[in-house]
């Protein structure tokens, strides 16, 4: 086993953390704290991903840049799910059954959109910096993947500012914890509640300008993450920012070295098998509640 | 003194860094009638969870009928004769109240009598349980038809449906007119002399005073006073905890 | 009485339909009833956990997958018996082996019986929105690890040659028909004595409220674990047959997504609360896709099927028994009687645990 071959898989493994961090943390919104299984983000992920590589195709414009513009549509589309949501399931009483049936049926139907649309060939955006290889010595930092792990944990970093120094952002951390005093502070639960959705759902618009930069992308590729997503956030502890980065770069170090040291078609069940065996033995998660 | 029905020995329950419970040690003989008082937040919902094995407790054991109870799930207790009603009534909202009080009949009841029950004789415990507590003309409907008060009865008719040794009824007279107050605190003395040890948990004095044998007072997770009800109220402290010092 | 009638009745409907398609001749009818008769007993199945105890699973293609690969493995053993045992029982071997079809089909659900059984009791302590997720995961993990299984094929797929005539019927696929119209019935039947018995009363109360089911006595691990046995061996059973059906299978056609998708809608637009809804709910979907795969295209059907399930979570949760249900308590309360509409609603006992 050669040392350039590990400590390359190793450094591949952390860059991709870092960006499993970007995509986590709208699921550690949603799910950390608005308790609201959204197993249908990774389809918001792979829509942002789309929409990166048209508006690249047609304008040539970077995907991260379009991402950036599309973000007040995404946050509309999430504050738009988020009162579909809270009309049918949450005001009603329902049983949990059905709004994880619903974000179930909002997965498929757009990955079967995305089918009918695009066809299932991998689509890839074209950039500057995607060619390029940063070489330390026997190291290779691509930049394909430093720059979205870069902008990711960038993004994640603003994202803890922002839930910890602004009246909002506390206001969404204090209404997973009561509820009540929310209130009796003069602040709508709802609409704390609807902010933080739509905040987790712009998120996934960076993501996925994050993804399609690393990889090819095509309309199944949102399943893959269900398990990622989920595994990093419940290993991470639910709440919990840094955890989630923590175990973001955990997994991809696992992910990236089984890729590369048993082969690729092993590395899907090492994210859904992380997330069995957390759920399993350690439910709280690693730095746990 | 004969070998007591519940044995609660240093019990402690913390949420995170909150302190719940702290060192409660409580005793019931058979037979009994204990009121159960203290502020709000004083955990005596807690005590409550902790006893009945909905939650668990991080120290402390909890005896019942000279067993250690500690590891047990909550349905392994009722099936040795702990039932209690919930605060916050919980019925089961697709089930109609005679097939709500036939829950506990078809899952407790054998464990307590040591034999399956009929069918038949499952239907008339029903309906004598819905009669018991005024419900035998709903009992066909579904909870949300019920008003609050109707649900507060079926809730403490179906912790009554599990035949048990011990009730612990937690706040079942909350927003229950005065005649409804005596006709609840008539009923659960009516089972204690058949036999049932109860522990009422209450904020409406008048029931509590009038019900209990013996007071126990519980402020910020730990026991106060344990005693006679005139004596207790009338110490220092339980003074002190209701109207602040 | 009525459950005579419930048995008389299916066998009937069952047969006739039987007995028309082989008047026409076109053994496409018997390739369709085949489908549509499996997505019952996936609904049936899939409703006793998520519509009698509230807990979603996401995972039905794994269940199904166990089954069909358990057939493979079978298949493959029993082709190369002189491979892979030892003299002394290879001779044995060869008397048992191929297994046939009703076997096979216990066989796959005793396999994912015993997925279903250990994926429970990893997770099933934890609240139901962690069930959901890890069924997602297993679905994946065993998808990887049947990919990576040489023996059962891999990614290339496993060729099953399938008898081309069956004594007395003639015909392999009608064969295959007659299986698992059995086999339907026998879902259809275990749901409903479920529904009648103090383990449906158990599992409504897990799903309407667990922690007062608790402290009612109730065992509602133990039921849940039962639930998720009974649920996936089903589901393996429906699988079991499938290599045979199909001649060819890679995984992902057997992990495929259709499974998943049509497992959740046909019981959640059929309705959840009782043994008739996942019956309606394939029937229909099952019925609607057979006809939109071959007018449009497949990936069309699957959306409207995604749609359909969207549309009716939010405006009508509880499907269309509930819609039919609350038609007919309004018009039996018109008149104050017993209606020969309240009747027949009483005899498919379209109320929890109605006796």
């Amino acid at each position: 086993m050669s040392v350039d071959l590990l400590v390359n898989a190793i450094i591949a493994g952390l860059l991709l953390g870092g960006f499993y961090a970007a995509v986590t943390v709208g699921v550690s919104l949603s799910f950390g704290i608005l308790d609201i299984v959204n197993i249908a983000h990774p389809a918001f992920i792979i829509l942002g991903s789309y929409i990166a590589y048209i508006v690249n195709q047609t304008f040539g414009l970077d995907p991260i840049l379009t991402a950036i513009i599309v973000l007040p549509a995404f946050y509309a589309l999430g504050a738009a799910v988020y009162q579909v949501y809270y009309a049918s399931f949450e005001k009603r009483g329902q049983d949990a059954l059905r709004g994880l049936a619903f974000f179930f049926g909002l997965l498929f139907v757009t990955e079967v959109m995305l089918i009918l649309v695009f066809g299932v060939d991998y689509r890839y955006v074209q950039a500057a910096y995607i060619e390029y290889t940063w070489h330390f010595g026997f190291m290779d930092l691509p930049f394909r993947m430093v720059i979205p792990c870069v902008m990711s944990l960038l993004m994640v970093g603003l994202l803890q500012l922002y839930l910890s120094r602004t009246f909002t952002g506390r206001a969404i951390m204090a209404v997973s914890q009561d509820q009540l005093a929310l209130q009796l502070m003069a602040a709508d639960p709802i609409k704390i509640k609807r902010t933080a959705f739509a905040i987790s759902i712009a998120t996934a618009s960076l993501a996925g300008a994050f993804l399609i930069i690393i990889q090819p992308v095509e309309p199944s590729v949102g399943r893959e993450y269900i398990g990622r997503v989920f595994a990093i956030c419940v290993l991470g502890g639910l709440q919990s920012l840094p955890g989630t980065v923590i175990a973001a770069m955990l997994l991809g170090v696992v992910e990236s070295l089984t890729a590369t040291f048993s082969g690729p078609s092993w590395a899907p069940a090492v994210s859904f098998g992380f997330l069995l065996l957390t759920l399993a033995f350690r439910p709280a998660g690693l730095l746990g509640r | 003194m004969a070998e007591p029905l519940l044995h609660v020995e240093n019990l402690g329950k913390r949420f995170g860094g909150f302190v719940a419970l702290d060192g409660i040690n409580l005793s019931v003989q058979p037979g009994e009638r204990v009121g159960l008082i203290g502020p709000n937040g004083s955990g005596k919902s807690t005590l409550v969870n902790c006893m009945c094995g909905t939650l668990h407790n991080e120290t402390g054991t909890v005896r019942f009928d000279g067993r250690v109870v500690d590891g047990l799930a909550a349905n392994q207790r009722t099936h040795r004769g702990m039932a209690r009603s919930f605060q916050l009534p919980r019925p089961f909202h697709t089930l109609s109240v005679a097939e709500n009080l036939r829950i506990p009949l078809l899952y407790t009841a054998h464990s307590r009598s040591g034999r399956h029950l009929s069918h038949g004789e499952i239907e008339s415990r029903c309906h004598e349980l819905a009669a018991l507590v005024g419900l035998a003309a709903k009992a066909g409907k579904l909870p949300r038809d019920l008003t609050q008060v109707e649900m507060r009865k079926l809730e403490l008719a179906r912790a009554m449906a599990a035949d048990p040794k011990l009730l612990v009824a937690d706040e079942a007279m909350a927003g229950l007119s005065q005649s409804e107050v005596t006709d609840i605190v008539d009923l659960l003395i009516k089972l204690n002399q058949r036999g049932v040890t109860i522990i009422l948990i209450e904020h409406i004095m008048r029931a509590v005073m009038s019900f209990s044998q013996r007071l126990v007072v519980l402020v910020s997770g730990k026991k106060i006073a344990d005693g006679a009800p005139n004596e207790v109220v009338n110490t220092r402290e339980v003074i002190g905890a209701y109207l602040g010092e | 009485m009525r459950a005579f009638l419930f048995y008389l009745f299916s066998i009937l409907v069952g047969g006739l339909f039987f007995i028309f398609a082989r008047w026409l001749g076109n053994d496409y009818l018997f390739f369709a009833g085949y489908t549509v008769l499996q997505f019952i007993v996936l609904a049936t199945a899939w409703n006793i956990l998520g519509g009698y105890c509230g807990y979603v699973n996401f995972g039905s293609a794994a269940f199904f997958a166990v089954g069909a690969y358990s057939s493979v493995a079978m298949h493959k053993l029993g082709a190369g018996v002189d491979r892979y045992f030892p003299e002394w029982i290879a001779g044995f071997m060869k008397l048992i082996l191929p297994l046939n079809i009703p076997t096979l089909i216990i066989l796959g659900g005793i396999m994912s019986g015993l997925v279903g059984l250990g994926t429970g009791y990893l997770t099933l302590r934890l609240r139901g929105a962690f069930f959901a997720i890890a069924t997602l995961a297993l679905a994946v993990v065993l998808q990887t690890l049947i990919v990576n299984w040489d023996f059962v094929g891999g990614s290339r797929g496993a060729y099953i040659i399938r008898p081309s005539e069956v004594p007395i019927l003639g015909s392999y696929i009608q064969y295959l028909f007659l299986v698992m119209l059995v086999l339907s019935v026998v879902a259809l039947a275990t749901a409903r004595i479920i529904e009648q018995s103090r383990l449906g009363y158990g599992f409504a109360t897990i799903r309407d409220d667990e922690i007062a089911a608790e402290a009612c006595g109730v065992p509602t691990l133990r039921l849940k674990l039962i639930a998720t046995t009974i649920s996936g061996a089903l589901m393996g059973m429906a699988g079991a047959p499938f290599p045979y059906y199909i001649g060819y299978l890679e995984p992902s056609s057997a992990f495929g997504l259709a499974y998943a998708v049509n497992s959740i809608a046909m019981p959640m637009i059929g309705g959840t609360t009782s043994w008739v809804g996942p019956l309606v709910g394939a029937l229909l979907l099952g019925t609607l896709q057979q006809v939109a795969t071959v007018t449009i295209s497949s990936a069309v059907n699957l959306l409207i099927v995604g749609l359909l399930l969207v549309g009716f979570v939010i405006i009508a949760p509880k499907g269309i028994i509930g819609l039919v249900q609350d038609f007919m308590r309004e018009r039996a309360s018109d008149k104050g009687l017993p209606t020969w509409r309240s009747r027949l609603a009483i005899f498919a006992n379209m109320r929890p645990g109605a006796r």
